[in-house]
């Protein structure tokens, strides 16, 4: 068997360990990376950095943990640099386990490194179900939609939502998402219908869908997959797990592309070869 | 002593399931009727705790019978199960198909094509644009089927074909970005969060 019978037939298993090396070596052999920030991301970072400090941020957490490995990282980069701002944060989920996702993001980013006060600098309003329903009702009342905290407290105790009524009193909107409802949900209705701010985060693998809104300016800007997380951490300059991950997505991107390649020269080869032999 | 007990599960069930990858076995099997039943237990107590409690009970008791009317048509999508009353699951399901596609018309109208015919209206004055009004008109031109696609007509099809192309391809690319992140993120989970190998 030559060499291109040998790459014709290569067994999967093979595929699968090349992959899982390509993953692994630059976990235990770190390699620096340059990270571009894309315009989508500095549109973001930049929206977020044009707020005057005390403005009210309303930041949804539409994902769950099966998403974390790519939103995550984002969650904490956009946190620390609205903290860092001085912005005040009204956390909320559309998804049921966003709702704990911010609770562990506030835990490492809010109290542990900008030491900020819950009720006064940020609130967790929890889940709501119902999707495009509840961002059109919170568009009137967001008290009478989340009457309570996620713990079960009434949401006029507390000083940071003394003022806030509706979206008249929230400067901008990010979404963190990983499907419907999300980002798609959050322009049809805040932006489109109430000309709110949006921008966001997503999953690599709903990114592309939400380009067309960059375009319309229906978005300010948006965060795709672990590279956009990368992208805000090299912004708020806080390396995070997104960067340290980069030389791994390099890596098997790479072997993925030789990959592709070889697999079209096979193709294209035995096609040659079966036109010469007919 | 509860982390390190949920850590050694996780890392068992993630390999349980990358195990699959050489070839199926029981292992695999495990895991999977695990993540099935766990899956179904939780949303159980999640479209109890969430949907039904706070949605029907709670305003039934406060004495807003109106929600009883849900309550009746949760019922009926129920029915489907039983085939001798089945069809009054179609009552609901018309209900809320229409309920939906009347509340989404307006909205969706609004935010997506009118916003993305008027992002398209642009002037012929730098490459970016010319690029986006050509795919756009030859994109619909190939979706349009009620002239054959041959001659000119065809041609345009065809470099709209090279335009979907380019976007599928860009739509995998994003997956396959995704699927790695994935992947990166269960493998950090086994070497930093398990083994304690790297931070």
């Amino acid at each position: 068997m030559n060499l291109f019978d040998r790459l014709k037939n290569i067994d999967r298993r093979t595929i699968f360990v090349l992959i899982a090396l390509s993953v692994l070596i630059p976990l235990f052999v770190p390699i620096k990376l340059r990270i571009h920030v894309s315009p989508p991301a500095q549109g973001l970072y930049d929206a977020i950095d044009r707020l005057p400090p005390g403005s009210n941020v309303l930041m949804a957490f539409d994902y769950g943990p099966s998403t974390m490995p790519e939103v995550y990282p984002m969650t904490l980069a956009i946190l620390r640099h609205v903290f860092s701002k001085d912005l005040k944060v009204i956390a909320m989920a559309l998804w049921p386990e966003g709702a704990s996702i911010a609770q562990d993001a506030f835990k490492t980013v809010a109290e542990d490194e900008f030491h900020k006060l819950y009720g006064v600098d940020y609130i967790n309003l929890g889940f709501k179900a119902g999707g495009l329903v509840v961002i059109q009702a919170m568009g009137t009342s967001i008290p009478a939609i989340f009457p309570t905290d996620q713990a079960g407290r009434p949401v006029e105790e507390f000083p940071i939502m003394k003022k806030v009524k509706n979206f008249d009193e929230i400067e901008m909107i990010v979404d963190l998402s990983a499907g419907d409802p999300g980002i798609r949900h959050w322009v049809m209705i805040a932006q489109a219908r109430y000309q709110k701010k949006v921008g966001g985060g997503c999953t690599a693998v709903s990114a592309p869908a939400f380009y067309p809104y960059l375009q319309t300016g229906q978005l300010v800007g948006l965060l795709g997959g672990l590279m956009g997380a990368a992208e805000y951490e090299a912004l708020v300059k806080h390396p995070g797990s997104a960067i340290k991950a980069m030389p791994s997505q390099a890596l098997s991107h790479a072997v993925i592309i030789i990959l592709i390649l070889i697999g079209n020269i096979t193709f294209f080869v035995e096609r040659r070869r079966s036109r010469k032999q007919g | 002593m509860t982390t390190i007990i949920g850590a050694w599960i996780a890392a068992a069930l993630t390999l349980f399931i990358f195990s699959f990858l050489y070839k199926d076995n029981p292992f695999y099997k495990l895991a999977e009727h695990i993540f099935v039943g766990v899956s179904a237990g939780y949303w159980v107590v999640y479209e109890v705790r969430n949907v039904v409690i706070p949605n029907m009970i709670e305003p039934v008791s406060q004495g807003r019978y109106i929600y009883i009317v849900s309550g009746i048509m949760g019922l009926m999508m129920l029915t489907r199960v039983l085939p001798k009353i089945g069809w009054l699951s179609r009552w609901a399901i018309a209900f809320t198909v229409g309920m939906t596609s009347g509340y989404f018309l307006v909205t969706y109208l609004q935010s997506h094509a009118l916003e993305q015919v008027r992002a398209t209206l642009l002037p012929l004055n730098s490459p970016n644009n010319i690029l986006i009004i050509v795919g756009v008109l030859t994109a619909l031109i190939y979706f349009f089927f009620s002239k054959e696609h041959k001659g000119v007509f065809g041609k345009t099809a065809k470099v709209g074909i090279w335009f979907l192309m380019i976007a599928f391809g860009a739509s995998f690319g994003y997956t396959v970005m995704a699927r790695v992140s994935l992947l990166i993120g269960r493998m950090h989970f086994l070497l930093s969060d398990w083994l304690r190998l790297i931070d």
